[in-house]
C-alpha cells in the first residue's frame, strides 16, 4: 500500500484537493503533463463514470510504463463513445477485437511483445462488466490461470448500458432493467445471482486484485500503480456509476460511488496472491437506503408501496460484506448505525 | 500396388505398425502410404489400419478395400469383425496366434488359398521373450517381410529401430528376426511337405 | 528432405521452418498432432523465439492470434470443425482488422450429429468470412501451402486458411520432401506489418465504422482478396523456382484436354478421383479433372477457362448447403454462366464416409451416359432414409433420428451376417 492517512478533508466528500498536497503526492490527472490517454471529444453521457475511471486509470498506467503502453478493449460503452467514426480519443496504441474475448487479445498482444524482446511495453485490459463477468469470463479466467503479463480493468456499472440497459451477471439484486423489470412480486433483479469477480479473480491466485471506485480517484491511480508493479494477470475493478442505467443525477456520480463504498455494498480493497491485505475502510457508516434512493433503478423499493424487507435484504448483503472485508474501524469510524443492523445480527 | 489391412485392438500398435511398415517400405526406395482406421477407438476396440506399397506415386485415399495381405494382430477378433473382407483371392493372410487356422475353425478360408499364403504365428509369446511386452506388432512385420517379400527384414529392423529408441528398438527388432525366422521354418515345411 | 512422416508432424516442421512468434492452440481432433508437435519444438527450444500458448477455447486461440498479430508478431494457429466454429466471431474479425495470421483447418464435419471424420463443412461454413482458403491435394502440397499461406498473408494483410483433409491427410503417413531453412527463409522473408501496436506511433486498431463507410472497409478487403488473385499463381511459381515443386496455385487441370466431362473436386479426394479418371480414360470414355486450390478468393476466370470447352461438369464436394445443394457447384455453375457447360452436383464423403474408386468408377460411367441428374447423394443408403421417412410418417415421437438410423445399420448388419 501506497497509501498514507491524511485527514484534511472538505465538506461532505473526503476527497483531497490537490492543492492541499505536496507536489508528488498529486494525482497523475492534476499534472499538466499527464498523457491524455483518452483524449477530451468522446461520446460519453454526462456524468459517466466509466469515462472518469478509464481516463484515470489509463493516466496513471502510462505513468508507471514511462509512456510504454497497449490497451485492449472489449466491446461496450468505453469501445464506441471513444471511438465514434471517424474519429479516436485514444492517444496510445489501442485495440478492439470482440466483446468476450479482450483478454485473451491481450495475452496475444503480451506473447508478441515479449517475443520481440518489448517487455517494457505493458499491456492493459478493458471492458464493463458484461464482457467481464459475463461473456469474456471464460478468456479472463483463462489469462488469470496462465498468468499473462495483463492488467486487466473492468469498468463496473452493474448491467449491459451499451445495449439499453439489461441485466448483466454483476446487477445487482433488485435493481431495475430492461431485463429485470420492476413487476411482479419480485420487482428487479432477484436475489442470490451474480458473480462476485474480485473474489473468482483471487482464488486464481493472480499477483494483484483490487477494487476500487471514482470517489476515491487517488486510490484508483495507486492501485493502477501498484498493479503495474507486478508482472503477470492483474485484476483491478472499478464500480462506476452509469447515470443512464441508474437512473441518477449525472451530477450525483461520484457521491453515489462514495456511498456504495460507505454502506459497504461495494467493498474496496487489494489482494495479493489470493489473501486480501488492505482494505478501504467505511469513513461513516450509511445505511443502504440514502444509496439507493438517489437511483432510479431501485425506486420500486421506495414510495407509494414500500419494499422494506428487500432494503432490510440489501443491508444484509453490505453486513456480510462490512464483517468479510473488516470494514469497520471501530476505533476511528463515527457511526450512524442503521436500524435494521441489529437486528440482521440477532 | 500392395495393400496391407493391419486389425487389432486399441493399445496394441495397430497403427505404429502400419506406419514403421511403411516406413520400411520407403527406406527400400518405394513410395508408401500409412493410415489408421480414424476413429475415437478406446484401448481395447476394434482398430484397423491400412498400407499401401507401390513403385509409383500412390494417390488414392480410399481405405483399402481389396487388400492383397491381411494381418490380424488380436485373434479374438475372429467372430467380431469382418477380417479378410476383400481379400485378394491370392493374398496372404498371417495371424497372431500359435494355434493352427483349423483349430481357430478358418480350415475352409485356408483351403481357399494358395500355400504357404496363410499362416499363423505366436508373435505375442515371441514379443514376450524378445521385448518382455505383449505388443506383436514388431514380430508380426517380421513375419510379413518373410510370409510377402515385399520389404526385407533389414529394413524393417531398421525402420522398428527408427521408431523405438535404443534398447527397446533393439529387443523388437529381435522379436521382428524370430518371427521371420519363424515363418521361414514354416515355409520350409510346406516345402517339404509339397515335394513329399 | 524426403521423409516418411505423418502428415500433422509435417506441417509443424513446415509452420515451424516459417518462424512463428505466437502460437496458440487448442487441441480438437484432427488437428491435435500438429499443434503437439509444434508445442514440443518451443519447449525444446527448437523453434525460437516462439511464444506457445495453451489457451482455453478456439475462441480464445483467436483471440490470441490476433492480438499478437496487431502487436507484430507472426501468429499462428490450428482447429477443425466445431472448434472453427466456436472461434468463428473471432474468424470473422481476424479477417476485418486485416491481420495476416496463418491457421491450418483439418477438415472434419459439423454436428450434430456429432462425427469426428472428415468433410469442409467447416470450411465452407466461413466461406464468407475474409479468409483466403486453399486446399492441399496431399501433404506435401499442404505443408508446401503453408510456407506460402505466410508470404502470401503478410504480403496482402489478409488472413490465410490452409485446409487439409482431417485424418485421411492429418493421419496419413507417407513421403513429404521437407524443406529446409535456408530456403524457407529466403522465400519468406521476416513479418513486416502494415499496421501495428506501437507506443511510439499510436493507432486505434478496430475503432467502429458506420454506414458511411463500412461498404468502403469491405469493398478493400475484397480487392484484397482479388489482389491475391494474382498474387497466388506468382507466389506459387516463385516457389516452384525455389524447390522445383508445384504446390498451391489456383486450379489444377488434370486429362481434361479432350474431355467430355471434368470432374471437379477439392483437397484429398482428387488422387482417388485420378486413379478413377484414368480407369474411365482406359475404357475410352473422355473425362479429366480440376481440382480447385484457392477457394476463397475464388478464380471464377481460371475455372472458367479450365471447364468451358467441356460439355459436362460433375462437381463432387464433401459439404453441402442444406435446402439448397452444392456450395463450390454454386460457384462454379456461377463461372460457367453463359458457356453451356451442365453442371451436376454430387456431395459425397459427409463425416468421414469413404469415397471409394468403385463408386467414382460407376458415378463416372453414368456420367458419360448422360444419366446424373441434377444432384446426387453419392452412396446414400436409401433403405435407411426410407425406413426413418416411414417412422416419422407413422407417428408424431418418432425420436431422434440419428439414434434410429443408428438402430437400422445395426438391425441390418447382424441380418446381413446372419447372427
Amino acid at each position: 500500500m501506497t497509501k498514507r492517512p491524511i485527514r484534511f478533508y472538505q465538506v461532505g466528500s473526503f476527497a483531497v484537493g490537490n492543492r492541499l498536497l505536496r507536489d508528488d503526492e498529486r494525482t497523475v490527472q492534476s499534472d499538466p503533463h499527464r498523457s491524455n490517454s483518452i483524449d477530451s471529444g468522446h461520446r460519453a453521457c454526462q456524468g459517466c463514470g466509466e469515462a472518469l475511471g478509464a481516463r484515470y486509470a489509463l493516466d496513471a498506467a502510462m505513468r508507471a510504463t514511462q509512456g510504454q503502453l497497449v490497451a485492449v478493449n472489449a466491446t461496450g460503452c468505453l469501445e464506441v463513445f471513444s471511438t465514434p467514426y471517424p474519429e479516436t480519443s485514444w492517444r496510445i496504441p489501442w485495440l478492439h477485437s470482440l466483446f468476450g474475448n479482450a483478454p485473451a487479445v491481450a495475452t496475444g498482444v503480451s506473447a508478441a511483445l515479449r517475443v520481440k524482446g518489448r517487455s517494457d511495453v505493458r499491456v492493459v485490459s478493458q471492458g464493463g462488466d458484461g464482457s467481464t463477468v459475463d461473456i469474456g469470463f471464460g478468456c479472463l479466467s483463462g489469462m488469470f490461470e496462465r498468468n499473462d503479463d495483463v492488467l486487466y480493468i473492468c469498468y463496473d456499472n452493474e448491467g449491459y448500458m451499451n445495449t439499453g440497459v439489461q441485466r448483466s451477471g454483476a446487477t445487482p439484486p433488485a435493481a431495475r432493467t430492461a431485463t429485470t423489470d420492476a413487476v411482479g412480486p419480485q420487482p428487479g433483479n432477484a436475489f442470490g445471482q451474480g458473480k462476485d469477480l474480485p473474489r473468482i479473480a483471487m482464488a486464481h491466485d493472480i499477483p494483484y486484485v483490487a477494487t476500487a471506485t471514482v470517489a476515491d480517484l487517488h486510490d484508483l491511480e495507486a492501485k493502477v500503480e501498484r498493479a503495474m508493479s507486478f508482472r503477470g494477470a492483474r485484476y483491478l475493478h472499478v464500480l462506476v456509476p452509469c447515470p443512464l442505467g441508474w437512473g441518477s443525477a449525472s451530477n450525483e456520480t461520484i457521491h453515489i460511488a462514495r456511498l456504495a463504498k460507505e454502506t459497504g455494498l461495494f467493498p474496496v480493497f487489494e489482494a495479493e496472491y489470493g489473501t486480501v491485505t488492505s482494505v478501504s475502510k467505511i469513513r461513516r457508516r450509511t445505511p443502504v437506503e440514502e444509496y439507493l434512493k438517489l437511483q432510479k433503478r431501485f425506486a420500486h423499493l421506495f414510495g407509494k408501496n414500500p419494499r422494506p424487507e428487500i432494503v432490510t435484504h440489501l443491508q444484509e448483503i453490505a453486513n456480510r460484506n462490512i464483517e468479510r472485508y473488516g470494514l469497520l474501524d471501530t476505533a476511528d469510524a463515527p457511526l450512524a448505525r442503521h436500524a435494521t443492523t441489529a437486528e440482521v445480527r440477532s | 500396388m500392395f495393400q496391407v489391412r493391419i486389425h487389432g485392438r486399441g493399445g496394441q500398435g495397430v497403427v505404429t505398425a502400419a506406419e514403421i511398415l511403411s516406413v520400411a517400405a520407403f527406406d527400400e526406395g518405394r513410395q508408401a502410404q500409412a493410415f489408421p482406421s480414424f476413429g475415437s477407438e478406446r484401448t481395447g476396440a476394434p482398430v484397423v489400419s491400412y498400407c499401401r506399397i507401390d513403385d509409383r506415386e500412390i494417390r488414392t485415399r480410399e481405405p483399402v478395400m481389396a487388400p492383397d495381405a491381411v494381418i490380424v494382430q488380436d485373434v479374438t477378433l475372429i467372430n467380431q469383425v469382418d477380417l479378410f473382407s476383400g481379400l485378394s483371392p491370392v493374398g496372404f493372410v498371417l495371424i497372431n496366434t500359435s494355434r493352427t487356422f483349423a483349430e481357430l475353425g478358418l480350415a475352409e478360408l485356408y483351403d481357399r488359398f494358395p500355400r504357404p499364403h496363410l499362416v499363423t504365428c505366436p508373435a505375442t509369446e515371441i514379443a514376450l521373450e524378445h521385448v518382455g511386452r505383449p505388443l506383436p506388432n514388431a514380430a508380426l512385420l517380421g513375419a510379413f517381410a518373410s510370409l510377402t517379400q515385399q520389404i526385407t527384414l533389414e529394413a524393417v529392423q531398421k525402420a522398428i529401430r527408427d521408431h523405438f529408441a535404443g534398447a527397446v528398438g533393439e529387443r523388437n527388432a529381435a522379436a521382428a528376426a524370430a518371427a521371420f525366422d519363424a515363418v521361414v521354418t514354416l515355409e520350409e515345411e510346406f516345402a517339404r511337405a509339397d515335394t513329399d | 528432405m524426403l521423409t516418411q512422416i505423418e502428415g500433422s508432424r509435417a506441417i509443424a516442421e513446415t509452420v515451424a521452418l516459417c518462424r512463428p512468434e505466437v502460437v496458440c492452440a487448442y487441441p480438437i481432433s484432427p488437428q491435435t498432432h500438429i499443434i503437439e508437435a509444434v508445442g514440443v519444438m518451443v519447449k525444446e527450444g527448437r523453434l525460437a523465439p516462439c511464444e506457445f500458448i495453451n489457451v482455453e477455447s478456439e475462441f480464445a486461440a483467436m483471440s490470441v492470434a490476433i492480438g499478437a498479430s496487431a502487436a507484430g508478431a507472426r501468429a499462428y494457429t490450428a482447429t477443425a470443425s466445431q472448434g472453427l466454429l466456436y472461434m468463428m466471431e473471432a474468424v470473422y474479425n481476424a479477417a476485418g482488422l486485416g491481420l495476416p495470421i496463418v491457421m491450418t483447418l483439418a477438415n472434419r464435419a459439423i454436428g450434430a450429429p456429432i462425427n469426428i471424420w472428415n468433410d469442409h463443412s467447416d470450411a465452407m461454413a466461413v466461406r464468407d468470412s475474409g479468409w483466403i482458403q486453399l486446399f492441399a491435394e496431399t501433404n506435401q502440397e499442404a505443408a508446401d501451402l503453408h510456407v506460402q499461406a505466410f508470404r502470401l498473408a503478410e504480403e496482402l494483410s489478409v488472413p490465410v486458411m490452409v485446409c487439409m483433409d482431417g485424418f485421411i491427410l492429418t493421419h496419413a503417413v507417407e513421403g513429404v520432401d521437407l524443406l529446409d531453412q535456408s530456403m524457407v527463409d529466403a522465400y519468406l522473408p521476416p513479418y513486416e506489418p502494415r499496421q501495428i501496436l506501437d507506443p511510439d506511433n499510436p493507432v486505434s486498431i478496430g475503432a467502429m465504422v458506420g454506414p458511411e463507410a463500412f461498404q468502403e472497409v469491405r469493398y478493400l478487403a475484397h480487392l484484397r482478396q482479388l489482389d491475391a488473385l494474382h498474387r497466388i499463381p506468382v507466389i506459387a511459381e516463385e516457389f516452384f523456382a525455389a524447390t522445383g515443386r508445384h504446390s498451391g496455385g489456383l486450379v489444377h487441370s488434370y486429362r481434361t484436354e479432350d474431355a467430355d466431362t471434368i470432374v471437379v473436386a477439392m483437397g484429398s479426394v482428387l488422387g482417388t478421383i485420378k486413379d478413377a479418371v484414368d480407369i474411365r480414360r482406359d475404357s475410352g470414355e473422355r473425362i479429366g479433372v480440376v481440382g480447385i486450390t484457392s477457394f476463397r478468393p475464388f478464380p471464377s476466370l481460371q475455372v472458367r477457362e479450365a471447364l468451358r470447352h467441356a460439355p459436362q461438369v460433375v462437381v463432387l464436394e464433401k459439404a453441402f448447403s442444406i435446402g439448397h445443394g452444392g456450395v463450390l457447384a454454386t460457384d462454379i455453375s456461377m463461372a460457367l454462366q453463359g458457356t453451356g457447360c451442365v453442371v451436376r452436383e454430387v456431395v459425397a464423403g459427409l463425416g468421414g464416409r469413404p469415397i471409394t474408386r468403385l463408386s467414382l468408377e460407376k458415378l463416372f460411367y453414368k456420367a458419360a451416359r448422360g444419366e446424373l441428374g441434377e444432384l446426387l447423394f453419392l452412396d446414400l443408403d436409401v433403405e435407411v432414409v426410407d425406413r426413418e421417412l416411414a417412422r416419422m410418417k407413422a407417428g408424431r415421437r418418432s425420436g431422434p433420428s440419428a439414434e434410429n438410423v443408428l438402430r437400422d445399420l445395426g438391425t441390418t448388419r447382424v441380418e446381413g451376417q446372419g447372427r
